[in-house]
């Protein structure tokens, strides 16, 4: 298994779909065949396509806000004695998170097929709460499906989803938490293919929705490469990219430009959510020892019992509460380019706490748990190492949470 | 030799009437209660399907899902369902089995070893939801080898050049899903509208029975009858929660459907 050099990974899967031969393709049932036969052969297209490309960097521009800005956390650098520590400020994005990206390019793919609905999953509610927006922005109806658990600990961000016009539609199946929602999307849209276009929130899925889901968030990367140059002249010598890792659409837009480079250079860190701190449960498919299983139409590194049931995964953090991930990670980690560890619910929270403290700096949840490493790791690294953490999701949407967890107003 | 699942569409045909083919989950709402179920309406059905129950179904409705989250929540083990089919065929040998379910339970138990399994339980045929063709190619061979029908799936959305592909490739029975639905949802296309594609499928070789599956209940069973086969699941899971809703007896009730399904196709 190896990673090629100068393709996108989003490319690098071969004409069934897999990703280093056994990671993601497309098991799906027989009525989702042409719809998503007919989105690949659209997105091929489109991405080809100058007047395609020209909407997409205007839209990201002037409705998303790109670039987000890259900064430096002196004080937090200052307090952990270490190497440099620095954020892509990714929730400075439209809406509060990397979510806008994919939602808006969806959006778009939606209205270049002429359909009028467009449908989604959602977590945190990030991914629900964009769509919604982006549907609203480009004129399309939305309906948003999301475990009736999320809803209840997202809640700013389920009234942001209804006050852009979308149907929030509540699944209690399983563990009422985001596998289930994408569930229960998927059986949406197989009802309704004829007329509706799916987005999936993450890059999960049938391999189509990893690839589109990859292509948007990888505007991520494509800032930070000019911003480093800007700021440092080249390239530094010694970077650590660290990023949350649910779906893992985020970490893969935040990496895809660096996959490339000497992970000796640019080394590359995911950091899943370990849930609580004495639970056995935990979403962290990749660095706690799962098997390849078949989730949601693709493979990947699942969580789940030796019968192939999947398993009820816990996090404080909804958007990483998932228990399988990106076939592209799974790559990631099996050709060694990555490294994939895990940080616990009250790390994330002593993260999240610390860095409101040292910097003018708002993390969600999910972000924190990238904190969370970063912390741990910074003060053993020298001076010249330059950590960058992908603060990709604002914590307004935690407010119920934080406030529970740590008395904050 | 011709199949059990051949000699089912053809004492049916014999008949002058469709066959009747039934899905029950393994292990609703127990173990031993499923396979009572499946053995009282074998006497009515003449095929009967077996869902080994996943957690992640993405392609079941809410009775399956129901059915499916009931067994699994009792218990029920994949080796349980093998010998479910085994204990079945024991008392019901020439009635044909179709396991149906998806993928990632055979994944996890290993395709080779799943296979030798289904042989040894005597198990006639799988429906895997989730492995569609092309990527079944190899599954399907296997199967083949096997002497177990591998049965391949066609939908409204199936086009032309795929269907033919399809039925190229496929063994016994075909199941045609009637309409864009997960299974259990209300029938929204007209019995003509299906009939009329059912009639495409069947025109492309007339020796290949193709069967009609997802929204066929009491109601609408006779406006399809034409069809070679009909398979009714979310009707029959939908009367075992009632059952148990209501604590009557499962086995009467759900034998009490499938007899008057079969009595509206006679």
């Amino acid at each position: 298994m190896k990673l090629k050099r100068g393709i996108p990974l989003i490319d690098q899967h071969d004409q069934h779909g897999f990703w280093g031969g056994k990671f993601g393709g497309s098991f799906i049932p027989e009525t989702l065949k042409k719809p998503v036969e007919d989105l690949t052969n659209e997105f091929k297209k489109l991405r080809k396509d100058k007047k395609f490309l020209k909407k997409r960097d205007h839209y990201f521009k002037n409705y998303i806000g790109a670039p987000t800005s890259f900064v430096k956390l002196d004080n937090l650098t200052n307090q952990l004695g270490g190497a440099q520590i620095w954020a892509k400020v990714v929730s400075e994005a439209n809406g509060g998170a990397h979510k806008i990206y994919n939602a808006t390019v969806h959006a778009l793919i939606c209205k270049a097929m002429g359909k009028k609905y467009i449908v989604g999953d959602t977590g945190a509610g990030y991914a629900g709460k964009m769509l919604s927006m982006a549907a609203k922005k480009f004129g399309l109806k939305c309906k948003i499906f999301m475990g009736a658990k999320d809803i209840k600990r997202q809640k700013p961000n389920c009234d942001a989803m209804r006050k852009n016009g979308a149907e929030i539609v509540p699944v209690y199946s399983g563990s009422q938490t985001l596998v289930d929602a994408v569930s229960e999307c998927m059986r949406y849209w197989v009802s309704n293919c004829d007329n509706t276009h799916m987005c999936v929130g993450s890059t999960v899925g049938p391999n189509i929705f990893v690839k589109i889901c990859g292509w948007s968030t990888a505007q991520i990367s494509r800032e930070l490469k000019v911003q480093l140059k800007s700021e440092f002249k080249k390239i530094p010598y010694k970077i650590k990219l660290i990023n949350c890792v649910g779906g893992g659409s985020s970490a893969y837009g935040f990496w895809s430009e660096f996959i490339d480079y000497d992970k000796k250079q640019i080394e590359l860190i995911g950091v899943e959510a370990g849930g609580p701190k004495k639970s056995k449960l935990h979403a962290a498919p990749l660095s706690r020892k799962t098997k390849i299983g078949i989730l949601h139409g693709a493979a990947s590194y699942v969580c789940q019992n030796k019968e192939g049931q999947i398993n009820e995964t816990e996090s404080i953090s909804a958007g990483l509460d998932y228990p399988g991930v990106s076939p592209m990670h799974c790559f990631l980690k099996d050709t060694k380019r990555a490294r994939y560890t895990y940080a616990t619910d009250e790390e994330a929270l002593n993260a999240h706490q610390m860095v409101t403290k040292f910097e003018n700096l708002n993390p969600s949840l999910e972000p924190s748990h990238a904190f969370a490493e970063a912390i741990k790791i910074a003060p053993k690294l020298s001076k010249d190492t330059i950590i960058i953490v992908n603060s990709c999701g604002d914590a307004k949407k935690d407010r119920d949470i934080l406030r529970e967890r740590l008395g904050k107003k | 030799m011709s199949s059990l699942i051949n000699q089912a569409f053809q004492n049916a045909k014999n008949e002058n009437r469709p066959a009747l083919l039934t899905y029950t989950v393994a292990g609703d709402n127990t173990k031993k209660r499923s396979l009572e179920i499946l053995k009282s309406i074998s006497n009515y059905a003449d095929i009967c399907e077996l869902g080994f129950p996943h957690n992640t179904p993405i392609a079941d409705g809410g009775q399956i899902q129901t059915s499916a989250y009931r067994a699994i929540k009792n218990g029920i083990k994949i080796n349980d369902v093998f010998s479910i089919a085994k204990d079945f065929k024991s008392k019901k040998k020439n009635k044909p089995i179709i396991l149906m379910g998806y993928y990632n339970m055979i994944f996890q138990y290993n395709e080779n070893k799943f296979l030798e399994k289904c042989k040894k339980s005597k198990v006639d045929g799988l429906i895997v939801v989730d492995l569609p063709y092309p990527e079944n190619k190899s599954f399907a061979t296997k199967c083949k080898k096997k002497g177990i029908n591998f049965i391949q799936l066609v939908s409204p959305t199936t086009s032309e050049i795929r269907l033919k592909k399809i039925i190229k490739d496929s063994h016994d029975m075909i199941y045609y899903i009637s309409m864009l639905s997960t299974t259990g949802g209300k029938l929204k296309v007209s019995p003509k509208k299906i009939l009329e594609k059912y009639s495409k499928i069947k025109n492309q070789n007339k020796s290949k029975n193709v069967v009609i599956g997802f929204g066929i209940t009491e109601k609408t069973i006779k406006s399809l009858k034409k069809a070679d086969g009909l398979v009714v699941g979310s009707a029959i899971c939908k009367e075992i929660s009632n059952s148990i809703n209501k604590r009557q007896n499962t086995v009467t009730n759900v034998t009490n459907i499938v007899k008057r399904l079969k009595n509206k196709i006679k």
